[in-house]
């Protein structure tokens, strides 16, 4: 299993051969709460890092999901539109959002490891 | 995710209760108040329509009017019919404004010797202003601060108080007494916010823990928070203020014209009463209606609310998902042209139009203790 890159919006992004798993963190989806619907790109759409990308739609609110890269979609967790919960329930696997082709790799510098978000996510209490 | 500073929040007497529980703690009305608990908003939710849920709603305000002009001086400020509320009995009512809007919904209660008010915690200043507007020495205001209310809500509800206060039980909707509930001094209203049959219990702030923990050791009672609350009141049709109810929209524009009592359509006599009553006799040129959304997509409150063809017909005044129906709903004001039931219209969700049903209210119908 590849390494885990974090923005400080609580997104997450999985890099394999050029291609970028893309997700909310642990800690995103305790925020906020029950999902019940998430508003996914569609395929072959093209995102600056730090674009919307998605919306996670909770019982409670709709928030913004940024693309934690530049790239462009190749792939949709379709899964989602019946169990948004898996989000909630598995959010670094059965979890993800959508899957990018990276158009700038060097994106993946500006963004945290795993240690490091977990001292980010400990300071925000 | 940014948040205010929850440093300058105030906090109920049982903010380290909610904690101890697990509560997510969130900034409402200037308070630090429990968005939900370990479970999360869905799982509250449904053990409140399936069982009780006790919610902490000490941030509202509450305040006694008495002296023998406090009805008479009430009436002047809210279009219900006060004088007409007998001993025990509480009635929804409404501030109201020279323009006929809403400053702020509360609930009064005629104790014998006084008149009992509950108000929004987001109004409580102002409405604690307005009514001093109206106090001299035949009218006497005294706001509550040490006082915390609790809310049980759910069809064990009744059940479950009974065993700590059995006097509960010969109480129906929207009645109130003073009793103890578990040994403990409180004033009971049998109401609330959820649609479903329920209590409202104002008791001493000093008081609220024990009671809190009492009622929580009951095995039908589990905690719940404002998100819960949020997703139950709009299922059951309930208006919030602030969203649903503003000083730009009348309680008839709302669908609440029944709060006009009926001595008070023929005398008037409150705030605005011109144009309300002109709005009862003629009709709104708009009105609050139910929406049912027919996709997934839940519609929140100022998305724009279109006809078929497009045209701009209203807003979203709230919207979530209801957990209940599982798929989501919303309220808003339209055209009365549109407001009739079945009326298919659009809601733009982030410039999609998604298909919206107007749907009668309740979403999900009221199970109160009639009789």
């Amino acid at each position: 299993m590849s390494e885990l890159w974090f923005t400080k919006d609580h997104e997450w992004v999985r890099v394999d051969n050029g291609e970028g798993t893309v997700g909310v963190s642990d800690y995103a989806q305790k925020q906020l709460g029950d999902m019940v619907f998430i508003d996914l790109p569609a395929i072959g759409v093209t995102f600056a890092q730090g674009d919307t990308a998605a919306v996670a739609e909770s019982v409670k609110a709709a928030s913004e999901v940024y693309a934690p890269v530049s790239g462009v979609v190749e792939a949709i967790n379709a899964d989602l539109n019946n169990t948004p919960s898996m989000v909630n329930e598995d959010p670094y696997g059965q979890g993800w959002f959508f899957r990018m082709h990276l158009t700038s790799p060097s994106d993946l510098t500006s963004l945290m490891d795993e240690t490091a978000y977990e001292a980010y996510i400990n300071e925000l209490g | 995710m940014t948040e205010p500073d929850p440093t300058t929040l105030e906090e109920t007497p049982l903010a380290a209760l909610h904690r101890e529980l697990g509560a997510r703690m969130v900034p409402f009305a200037g308070y630090l108040m429990p968005v939900h608990f370990a479970g999360g908003i869905l799982a509250e939710h449904q053990h409140c329509r399936s069982q009780a849920a006790l919610f902490d709603v000490s941030h509202m305000g509450q305040a006694r009017l008495s002296r023998k002009s406090a009805v008479a001086a009430l009436e002047t400020l809210v279009p219900g019919d006060i004088s007409g509320l007998p001993p025990g009995r509480i009635r929804y009512t409404m501030f109201t404004n020279a323009a006929g809007g809403v400053e702020d919904d509360l609930m009064v209660t005629n104790a014998g010797d006084h008149l009992f008010l509950v108000v929004n915690a987001s109004r409580k200043a102002a409405d604690l202003n307005h009514l001093r507007t109206i106090t001299g020495e035949a009218c006497e205001l005294v706001s509550l601060p040490d006082r915390a209310l609790l809310a049980l809500q759910g069809p064990a509800a009744g059940g479950a108080m009974a065993r700590l206060a059995p006097e509960v039980q010969d109480m129906t909707f929207l009645s109130a007494r003073s009793m103890q509930v578990a040994g403990i001094p409180c004033f009971v209203c049998r109401s609330g916010y959820t649609g479903e049959d329920g209590f409202e219990i104002s008791v001493a702030a000093a008081d609220v823990l024990d009671l809190a923990r009492r009622l929580l050791a009951l095995p039908e009672v589990r905690p719940a928070g404002l998100g819960a609350r949020d997703s139950l009141r709009l299922e059951a049709g309930l208006s919030l203020y602030g969203n649903d109810l503003t000083p730009e929209i009348t309680p008839v524009e709302a669908g609440l014209a029944w709060v006009v009592g009926k001595r008070r359509r023929e005398g008037g006599g409150f705030p605005g009463a011109d144009i309300i009553l002109d709005q009862i006799a003629s009709g709104p040129k708009r009105r609050r209606v139910g929406l049912k959304l027919t996709d997934r997509v839940p519609a929140r409150a100022h998305a724009v609310i279109t006809d078929e063809g497009g045209r701009p017909v209203g807003e979203v005044t709230s919207g979530g998902f209801s957990p209940s129906l599982g798929h989501p709903i919303a309220m808003g004001y339209v055209d009365s042209r549109v407001a009739a039931p079945g009326t298919a219209l659009r809601v733009i969700v982030r410039d999609v139009p998604r298909e919206a049903i107007v749907t009668p209210m309740p979403f999900v119908a009221h199970r109160y203790k009639k009789d």
